[in-house]
């Protein structure tokens, strides 16, 4: 048995996960057995971090993945925001870097610049 | 004369105004001291704003936009400094563009938010060299101008900003040895500890604390210590880690001199202004809501409060006062306060909202209200932590002719 806590919510439930059938119990929503059995089996992260921007009223645009990637590509990935350079207008929403690192994830901006 | 005057463009400030704007209020002033609204949120780049609301996990800029997207019909002073409120709704400012002005408004909202507890507040013996940094102004330099504070961080206290930029720091390259704590259990939430320190191997040091700070013209360690039950460190423990940079994450404080200012009591348990359930301050037609009454863990319950804050201030601008009898809220065992401090329950919407903290680590207990020796209402908790803001909600059919009601946290039956 393993247990964790589940980061889905601020919530943070205390989880309980059985290492074989991957049963999770303590959990509040279906969101925490999801996130029980991915943790032990394929942990994944949303990374986010800032861009260099040209042209705005500031020099650095908040970024985010658009959904979770490996834990394990997490500074690969930021190796690759280390290369990028925005040019302002920038909108929230707009894609960073597309299929980031191959994790069928992309970067987005998440400020208006 | 304007209906409603909000002071503070962050999260509060903007919920509040939109509120009072979509509750009647014909005209409404939001005025920010930044060149931007959105306050801190700006600087907060990482995700997990807004699940409660919006049931997305959104950065902070994306959340403090839902917000800037939807300010039709309200007036926005940027730039502008706010010197005094006074009881009589008189607001006086200063701006670089319109010098001093003097504003009047039917009813007021004080959304200043809160600043960060610094060095001088927690006296860390040790020289005062470059290097230490409060959390949040790291997380700016970092976020916002660009600038890598530090290649080797200490952490001292495991509040969610410190937490945060732990893991910020690591990401862009920098090696953050430990986070100490003086309590013995974090000031974070769960999830940061498991996802900022847990994720990147960085040690929590429960119950110790940095005891000096070396280097002359630049940081160039701490020496820790671990403390007692008295929270003195104890001799012999001491060990030193080499760093360039120690980021303080030692707590927030309510930016209240506006407030202190215009003479509105103030709660020694909160640093903020006491409150009735609408959000309204002692003083008759000032509203107050988000950081600037009690510190929040999540901007989401900010958003919420200020909603009521905004909605409350329309009322009162359009004539309607609230009345009737006053219930005293208390703090009992275990519970360090309550927001609000006073129910009108003549002014309730058949239910009051009460948000409290708690002083210790407790599992399996109830959170009882009591009317004297009465258990009015009870609510079971598997767990408890003073990182971890609580919520309940009274219905006022159970108030009864209560004159106090006591919040405590007791054993579960």
């Amino acid at each position: 048995m393993a247990n964790i806590v589940c980061i889905v919510c601020p919530k943070g439930c205390r989880l309980t996960v059985d290492e074989k059938t991957f049963e999770v119990t303590g959990n509040n929503c279906p969101r925490g057995a999801a996130y029980g059995k991915t943790e032990l089996t394929f942990p994944t992260r949303v990374l986010t971090s800032t861009v260099k921007i040209e042209n705005g009223e500031i020099s650095r645009c908040p970024v985010r993945t658009n959904g979770a990637i490996p834990k394990g590509k997490m500074f690969e990935v930021m190796s690759a925001l280390r290369k990028v350079t925005l040019v302002s207008p920038v909108k929230i929403g707009d894609v960073v870097i597309p299929n980031v690192c191959d994790t069928g994830i992309d970067v987005i901006a998440t400020r208006n610049i | 004369m304007r209906d409603v005057i909000v002071i503070g463009g962050g999260p509060a400030g903007l919920a509040a105004a939109i509120s009072a704007r979509d509750n009647g209020a014909k005209s409404v002033l939001v005025i920010e001291r930044d060149t931007c609204v959105g306050g801190i949120l700006n600087q907060c780049i990482h995700n997990g704003f807004g699940l409660h609301r919006f049931k997305e996990e959104l950065s902070g800029p994306e959340y403090a936009s839902r917000f800037a997207g939807n300010l039709e019909n309200i007036e926005v002073l940027t730039d502008t400094m706010v010197l005094e409120v006074t009881t009589d709704r008189v607001v006086r400012a200063v701006s670089r563009e319109q010098g001093y002005m003097e504003l009047k408004a039917k009813a007021i909202v004080l959304a200043m938010g809160c600043r960060e507890r610094t060095r001088g507040a927690i006296s860390i013996p040790g020289d005062r060299p470059a290097g230490v940094y409060t959390a949040g102004a790291a997380q700016r330099y970092l976020n916002i101008e660009g600038y890598m504070v530090g290649k080797n961080a200490v952490i001292l206290g495991s509040g969610d900003i410190g937490l945060i930029m732990a893991r910020r720091m690591t990401l862009e390259g920098a090696k953050v040895h430990a986070c100490v704590e003086l309590m013995p259990y974090s000031g974070g939430l769960t999830r940061n500890i498991v996802q900022c320190l847990n994720d990147f191997d960085i040690p929590l040091y429960l119950s110790h604390t940095i005891t000096r700070i070396h280097g002359k013209n630049r940081v160039e360690g701490v020496t820790i210590a671990k403390v007692g039950p008295d929270r003195k460190p104890i001799a012999g423990t001491e060990f030193d880690i080499e760093c360039d940079t120690v980021l303080l994450s030692v707590g927030l404080i309510p930016e209240n001199e506006l407030t202190r200012g215009a003479g509105i009591p103030i709660d020694r348990r909160t640093n903020g202004a006491y409150v009735y359930e609408n959000m309204e301050t002692l003083s008759e037609g000032i509203f107050a809501c988000g950081n600037v009454v009690h510190v929040h863990d999540l901007v989401d319950y900010v958003s919420a409060e200020s909603e009521r804050a905004g909605a409350a201030a329309a009322k009162y601008a359009l004539g309607e006062k609230a009345s009737g009898k006053v219930i005293t809220v208390e703090n009992g065992e275990g519970v360090s306060y309550t927001v609000p401090q006073y129910i009108r329950p003549d002014n309730c919407d058949k239910k009051a909202d009460l948000f409290f903290r708690v002083r210790n680590v407790y599992s399996n207990k109830c959170i009882t209200v009591k009317n004297g020796e009465k258990t009015v209402a009870s609510f079971k908790r598997e767990h408890l932590a003073p990182g971890e803001m609580e919520h309940i909600i009274i219905p006022v059919s159970l108030m009864g002719d209560a004159e106090k009601l006591t919040v405590s946290v007791e054993e579960a039956e």
